[in-house]
């Protein structure tokens, strides 16, 4: 059944490094940490409502600079996940699916989530400001 | 293989049949497009509205998650998000688990697993939704 001499499919040590199948891989990977992430939102979510120490212990949590760098990451996969599906979709439709289009939304795509992710992330710290002051 | 068509004793069906379902071999592939399509509001509106998710007053959270349309709206978004995150993970195991104990294992694990973590977060979700209903209303 098995047949040794098939074509192999795209390889990381044969292709020179694009845009396009780093995103690809980020794709897939930042689909995995949020799929990590749900588990947390969830725990955050029944905890949270409860009130109490388990309510403050997501922020003492998120004020340590591990927990900032979660928190960011988590972001960053969020807003990068949310841009690179939208691409994903207009491929689904046949519209953008050309090397020379794929790359330049690819780059839109990475921009665009560093300006969004640090976009939200300030108006997010910004209720910090004010709940401490 | 190439014999089968002819000199078989089997009849078509017979050949095709427990190699997989003849309708249902894109389904999982337009849910994934179609709980996609659905977060795109969805997971926008929390996105925008994240300083008010996770608001560091109990009270003011508590306010803005027991708003009726919010509270909904997080239903939503919990169901699509996370069948969309079920979908992608069973992708993700079909790629690179190979054996048969392995992969049906952790396929079905998925399918407990994302199941249950939705199961949770609605509980919860609902739970805010009545018990802060009043207090929402109140101050809104």
């Amino acid at each position: 059944m098995s047949n040794n001499n098939r074509p192999l499919s795209p390889h990381l040590q044969i292709y020179r490094w694009e845009i396009t199948m780093f995103l690809s891989i980020m794709h897939r990977l930042s689909g995995v940490a949020l799929a990590v992430g749900a588990l947390f939102f969830t725990v955050w979510l029944m905890t949270t409502l409860r009130g109490g120490p388990a309510f403050t212990l997501f922020y003492t949590f998120a004020k340590t600079p591990v927990g900032i760098l979660i928190c960011f990451l988590w972001l960053l996969a969020f807003v990068f996940h949310y841009l690179n599906g939208i691409r994903h979709l207009f491929w689904d439709f046949g519209s953008g699916i050309n090397p020379r289009a794929a790359k330049l939304s690819g780059w839109f795509v990475l921009i665009g989530s560093f300006v969004a992710t640090t976009i939200i992330w300030n108006m997010a710290r910004g209720v910090y400001a004010v709940a401490a002051g | 293989m190439s014999s089968s068509s002819n000199g078989s004793f089997k009849t078509p069906l017979g050949r095709v049949r427990g190699l997989g379902a003849a309708k249902g071999g894109t389904h999982h592939w337009w849910m994934q497009r179609v709980t996609g399509i659905a977060l795109i509001p969805l997971a926008g509106f929390f996105l925008f509205n994240l300083d008010k998710l996770i608001h560091p007053v109990y009270s003011s959270m508590m306010m803005f998650l027991a708003e009726p349309p919010v509270t909904i709206a997080l239903i939503l978004f919990i169901l699509c998000a996370y069948y969309h995150a079920f979908l992608g993970i069973q992708v993700i195991i079909e790629d690179y688990v190979h054996g048969t104990l392995a992969k049906n294992s952790l396929l079905m694990f998925n399918k407990f697993f994302f199941l249950a973590l939705t199961v949770c977060a609605i509980y919860a979700t609902l739970l805010i939704g009545f018990n802060f209903a009043d207090y929402a209303s109140a101050q809104g």
